[in-house]
């Protein structure tokens, strides 16, 4: 056993776990963000709802469907030359953050809209029967009915992101999957890949806890 | 004074049969201070009418006033503003339901602007209004359909309208509920003056709190009057049929029947009370005047805002002329009688 755990370097998988870590927190809170506004932008403008406008719905309905479909592996190569003007250099974690974010926002921009369509009209119109403007329905009404689907969705959308890091480790981004295939795959050194995998599977498990935690919190239907 | 006036209003919805009138050409006035119903069944148009009066609707054709806001005209911040004066509270509801007791109340007054210790203060005030103190901090899930209801009217009264709505605001709740409610919107009503609005399909809630009625029917306002006088004498169809819902219990028609067939000699008539003629003791007078045998078989009295309004049936038999007699004596006293079946 003691044998097995020497043949892995601890300190380089700290600092990979540390690189997954800020990619995924950091590719969380834009996502959450950019998600939340487009998906905001594709419930308003929907049919019956305040700001109806078929032109923008659609316009914002295909961008969101063309890049949430498009494989990540694939993404992450379409976006080398926008990357390199945005950050410089293929190499290194923040080198892959364009990429998580674009690739992750669609994704959660739809759990966004889905969210606000599960809250009451009704709700909506005694809100405008007080004379609400759309500033204090979107503030006070949209976002704070719909959190705990908002929070369980950049839940699932944040454990997608971790998978993503992987990915745009393997091509240089750093983190736990660049470490489990440089230093377990490529040197034949199992025991690595276990143990990234391990690593892998508590930075999950830990934000699906936080994620839990805060639904249920937030939760008071 | 007047405070909504609804001038030769139209709703019409496209649909695919072609076009919907919601709303039939309808003109009302209603009176400051004033509880006015308007009864119909679902689809009647009633819905559409109400929410005619905070611009949730717009008319197709024809002008909503309500406290001297042209609604149906206005638009942005001036409707915005308009509507604080015009609340509305509803059949489900409507809470946040992420928002606590004090937190919902508090909501239009943030929508106001109004700073948070005024704010704080007046929701205290709200709370005891209707009956909500040691709930403050409870979340609307945690409360029964009639508590929720008292939150929807706290909330509705924050920003002290001059009018409330109130869409179908019984009609989810059991019937000691929906007694307790239209209690507490009488006493707000009278307490504060407010000008009440209420729809509903059941003649009960009309009965029980409205001043005046309007019984609408495919869009149309087909009658009109004080609660009285439409139930002493209802004139359409539809509006004896809601009359009946509160005077004439479903098993009266099976008790005259199986009564008539028990004493097949004899006539079961139907008397009506109005007012002041609820109180006489006419029975008593009957049966000392005349050689017959009286005997109830049912018998009910509603009492309404403007006066009572009862019925009684009852099974008159004796020697031949005196029935008729006994009738004619009914009839001298502003009594309404209706002979149901003769032996």
């Amino acid at each position: 056993m003691d044998n097995l755990l020497e043949l892995i370097k601890w300190e380089k998988l700290i600092l990979a776990m540390k690189e997954t870590i800020y990619m995924t927190s950091i590719s969380v809170i834009a996502t959450f963000l950019i998600g939340l506004l487009l998906g905001l932008l594709l419930f308003l403008t929907a049919k019956g709802n305040m700001w109806e406008n078929k032109l923008v719905n659609s316009i914002i309905s295909v961008i969101v469907n063309v890049f949430r479909s498009i494989p990540f592996i694939i993404l992450i190569v379409l976006l080398i030359p926008f990357t390199k003007i945005l950050v410089g250099t293929m190499l290194g974690a923040n080198a892959a953050l364009p990429a998580l974010i674009i690739g992750a926002a669609p994704f959660y921009a739809r759990m966004v809209e889905i969210a606000l369509r599960e809250i009451d009209r009704g709700v909506i119109e005694a809100s405008q029967s007080m004379g609400a403007n759309n500033g204090h329905i979107i503030f006070k009404v949209l976002i704070p009915e719909s959190m705990p689907a908002l929070i369980s969705g950049i839940t699932v959308t944040a454990i997608s992101l971790v998978g993503f890091t992987a990915m745009a480790g393997v091509i240089g981004a750093g983190g736990l999957g660049h470490f489990a295939y440089l230093e377990g795959f490529q040197r034949n050194n199992s025991v690595v890949t276990a143990a990234a995998t391990v690593a892998i599977l508590i930075v999950v498990f830990i934000i699906q806890f936080i994620g839990d935690y805060f639904t249920k919190i937030t939760d008071k239907r | 004074m007047t405070m909504i006036s609804i001038k030769k209003v139209q709703k019409i919805y496209p649909s695919p049969k072609g076009q919907v009138k919601a709303v039939d050409n309808v003109n009302l006035e209603i009176n400051e201070g004033e509880i006015f119903g308007v009864i119909g069944y679902s689809g009647a148009g009633k819905s559409t009418l109400i929410r005619m009066l905070n611009g949730l609707e717009l008319p197709t054709e024809g002008t909503v006033v309500v406290a001297n806001n042209e609604v149906s005209k206005i638009k942005g911040s001036k409707l915005r503003k308009a509507r604080q004066e015009i609340s509305m509270i509803f059949q489900h509801f409507n809470l946040l339901w992420s928002r606590t007791v004090r937190q919902n109340i508090s909501f239009p007054l943030e929508i106001a602007g109004v700073s948070k210790t005024e704010r704080k203060k007046r929701v205290d005030e709200l709370i005891k209004l209707v009956g909500l103190e040691g709930r403050e901090d409870a979340y609307p899930s945690q409360l029964s359909g009639g508590q929720k209801q008292r939150v929807g009217i706290a909330r509705a009264l924050a920003n002290n309208p001059k009018v409330l709505l109130c869409d179908e605001a019984t009609s989810a709740l059991d019937p000691q509920t929906t007694d307790a409610i239209l209690d507490l919107l009488v006493d707000i009503n009278s307490r504060l003056g407010l000008t009440i609005v209420l729809i509903t399909h059941e003649m009960h809630v009309i009965r029980k709190i409205c001043h005046r009625v309007a019984v609408m029917e495919e869009g149309k306002v087909v009658e009109m009057g004080p609660v009285l006088d439409v139930f002493k004498n209802p004139q359409e169809q539809i509006t004896k049929r809601f009359v009946q819902q509160v005077t004439e219990p479903e098993e009266t028609k099976e008790t005259t029947r199986h009564l008539h067939e028990k004493y097949p000699e004899g006539k079961v008539v139907q008397l009506s009370f109005v007012g002041d003629t609820a109180d006489q003791p006419l029975i008593t007078q009957l049966i000392r005047k005349h050689d017959i045998t009286v005997n109830i078989l049912q018998g009910k009295i509603s009492h309404t805002q403007n006066g009572s309004y009862g019925t009684l049936f009852i099974h008159l038999d004796g020697p031949k002329g005196e029935v008729e007699k006994a009738i004619a004596f009914i009839n001298t006293h502003q009594v309404g009688v209706e002979v149901i079946a003769n032996g």
